[in-house]
């Protein structure tokens, strides 16, 4: 049985290498599907993982209270959104009190351009003016120096912490800490550097200065007056709700906020209120589509593929119509000429599928290397397609092989 | 007729029609044959008298239309397609008039092929095959592919791969038609020895020089024996 099955591979590894250019043409449907399925894949699958080691760092169910919705869905007024009131500091105090809450604090940012430090400059740093407490809440670790804290934001000092990429690229060869950077005309100094976070969603969480918010709102006095600024620069507001108090906070988040607006009960809510749920439900309907397309790609250059195949195992079967008769006189039955065919087509398809695999995962280790995608191969995926790409041989194998078994023994001889 | 010698096969009122568009074909209209052990029967008969037809159907490559066969007492109607294929591959060798080689096969490859398919490892397979290949002459051809061999050297492997798997009866339809005389009488000695030795022989031929080797003749006229 073994045996056989190696017969009829090795006799398709022979008619492959007799028609090494149409055998490698025929495959070319199924190496651009499984190539395309296998990066896509490798790269979706990235991408998940640094979302969840992202989220898994920032370690709790955050809350988060904002002005602006964090995804607009749909078309929204944004004149509506400006015209909301800002969300302050003082709401995150008011927040931080209640029952469910372990800490609120307020976060508020800006892209900085370019940073520069003596000849070195880097490009869209993030300044974020939040309180002491944000290193607890986004499980951030000083790695030197220290932390900011309470005094430093009650006294409005001009202090930083840094990122690490900051740290990196600013600071090559020398400690950050104590050194003085210009941001807009002030200089902060730094104390401290934050550990290395990674990326999220291809963008370094690194890339960072955190300052207390009353220096921030010193170094910004007005967010600015167009609908836009007034829709989306405010403040927001970070929630770590107690172990276990995710729906209780939102619940107390929304009556509070909705009391301190003054709003009626029969209007709507003026602020928005995320979770880390959410945000993780909205990156999964992003992925989910690109699932979709996957299917879809797949499908139509498998179903093109496998029709490359039919065809071309159907020219083979004519084309070998006496060496059919042949076998058949000497002694093969229908079983043993499908077998041979349908081998033979899966033999085809299978070659096709390893070398999209090998071309998939080079081409996801390409992007990888020229993108901040990240790439990871699952052995599963491999495994994918291979299979699929099996069931391909086999599926439009059946046809071919079965016109080879039925072939009359008598007129396959008399064929030319 | 010798007595005693083993039926192998026995056709009764065998019958093949073919059909060209709407037109019947008789090839064959009712014929009763018997081949026993050792028999050396030569079928005769002009061009389109049903000699291939015939022996297509001794040899279970084609069915009748109507009759009854019988392989060693056994309806060969009721035969699956896996027994149908088992008959061929153990029962019957067959010569083909155009060799019906593998191209791409070398020759010892090609005499075990029917080994393949009686599920023969590959060991047993070449050393059976090479011995059989150096009795009819060819030792120094064994990795030869047939466009490297003459007319008489395919003949003489497609002989030996007829024979390889020790069947019952061999067929030979027209196996000199392809061959000049010279080489034609040397593969009629090779018919003629294997007879000798104790095989079973059935030759279509239209060459009465090459019939007068068989020791019965049957002739064959418009689908019916018209003499034995
Ligand atoms: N596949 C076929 N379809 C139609 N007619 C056929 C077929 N095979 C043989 N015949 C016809 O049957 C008759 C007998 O053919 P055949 O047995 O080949 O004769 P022979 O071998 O004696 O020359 C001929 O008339 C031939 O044309
Ligand atoms: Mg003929």
């Amino acid at each position: 049985m073994v045996n056989d099955v190696l017969n009829k591979i090795s006799l398709s590894v022979q008619t492959f290498r007799t028609h090494r250019l149409r055998s490698f043409l025929t495959a070319l449907g199924i190496i651009i599907g499984v190539s395309t399925v296998i990066a896509i894949l490798s790269l979706i699958e990235g991408l998940n993982r640094s979302v969840a080691e992202q989220i898994q760092s920032i370690g709790s169910d955050l809350v988060f209270l904002s002005k602006s919705p964090i995804v607009l869905a749909g078309p929204q007024n944004i004149e509506e959104i400006a015209n909301r009131p800002d969300l302050t500091p003082d709401d995150a105090l008011a927040i931080s009190e209640l029952p469910s809450v372990e800490i609120a604090i307020p976060d508020i940012s800006q892209r900085l351009n370019k940073l520069k430090y003596r000849d070195k400059e880097i490009a869209n740093v993030r300044i974020r003016g939040t309180t002491e407490k944000f290193s607890s809440v986004n499980n951030r670790f000083i790695e030197s120096g220290r932390d900011f804290t309470k005094d430093d934001v009650t006294h409005r000092r001009s202090v930083c912490a840094i990122g690490s990429y900051v740290a990196k690229n600013l600071f090559p060869d020398e400690s950050p800490v104590g050194k003085e950077l210009n941001v807009r005309g002030h200089r902060i100094k730094i104390i401290g550097v934050h550990r290395e976070k990674g990326a999220f969603l291809g963008q370094s969480m690194d890339n960072m200065l955190v300052i207390p918010y009353t220096f921030y709102e010193k170094i910004y006095p007005s967010r600015g007056e167009s609908v836009f600024e007034r829709a989306f620069f405010g403040y927001s507001i970070d929630i770590k709700p107690k172990k276990g108090q995710v729906e209780r906070v939102t619940d107390e988040v929304r009556e509070l906020m909705r009391r301190r607006h003054r709003l009626p009960f029969d209007k709507k809510d003026d602020f928005e209120l995320g979770t880390q749920q959410m945000l993780m439900e909205i990156y999964q309907n992003i992925t989910r589509v690109g699932f979709i397309a996957i299917v879809a790609i797949a499908a139509i250059s498998l179903v093109v593929g496998g029709i490359g195949i039919m065809n071309i195992m159907l020219v083979s079967v004519a084309e070998r119509t006496r060496e059919i008769g042949i076998r058949k006189a000497v002694g093969a039955s229908n079983q043993n000429i499908l077998s041979q065919f349908l081998v033979e087509s899966v033999f085809l398809a299978l070659v096709g599928g390893v070398i999209g695999i090998l071309l998939g995962l080079l081409l996801a280790w390409l992007i990888s290397i020229v993108s901040p995608l990240k790439a990871s191969v699952s052995f599963w995926m491999v495994l994918l397609g291979f299979g699929f790409s099996a069931a391909v041989g086999i599926f439009f194998g059946i046809y071919p092989a079965r016109r080879a078994a039925g072939l009359n023994p008598i007129e396959a001889l008399r064929y030319e | 007729m010798t007595k005693g010698r083993e039926t192998i096969c026995r056709a009764l009122d065998i019958h093949k029609t073919y059909w060209r568009g709407k037109v019947a074909v008789q090839a064959l209209r009712g014929v009763t044959l018997e081949i026993r052990t050792n028999d050396y029967v030569s079928i005769m008969g002009a061009s389109g008298s049903g000699k291939s037809t015939l022996i297509h159907i001794l040899s279970c490559l084609d069915t009748p239309t109507k009759g009854e066969y019988f392989l060693e007492d056994k309806l060969v109607s009721s035969y699956t397609d896996a027994e149908l294929a088992g008959a061929r591959n153990m029962f019957f060798g067959f010569v083909f008039q155009s060799f019906s080689l593998l191209p791409r096969l070398t020759a010892i490859d090609n005499v075990a092929l029917p080994l393949v398919y009686a599920g023969v490892k590959k060991r047993d397979r070449n050393q059976r095959s090479a011995e059989i290949l150096k009795k009819i002459g060819l030792g120094d051809r064994i990795n030869h592919r047939p466009n490297e061999m003459s007319g008489g050297e395919c003949q003489r492997v497609a002989i030996a791969r007829a024979l390889v798997n020790t069947p019952k009866v061999i067929f030979a339809d027209e196996p000199t038609g392809n061959l000049d005389s010279k080489t034609g009488s040397e593969i009629m000695e090779i018919f003629d020895r294997i007879v000798e030795e104790g095989n079973t022989v059935v030759m279509v031929t239209h060459d009465s020089n090459v019939a007068s080797h068989a020791k019965k003749i049957v002739s064959l006229k418009d689908g019916l024996i018209d003499g034995e």
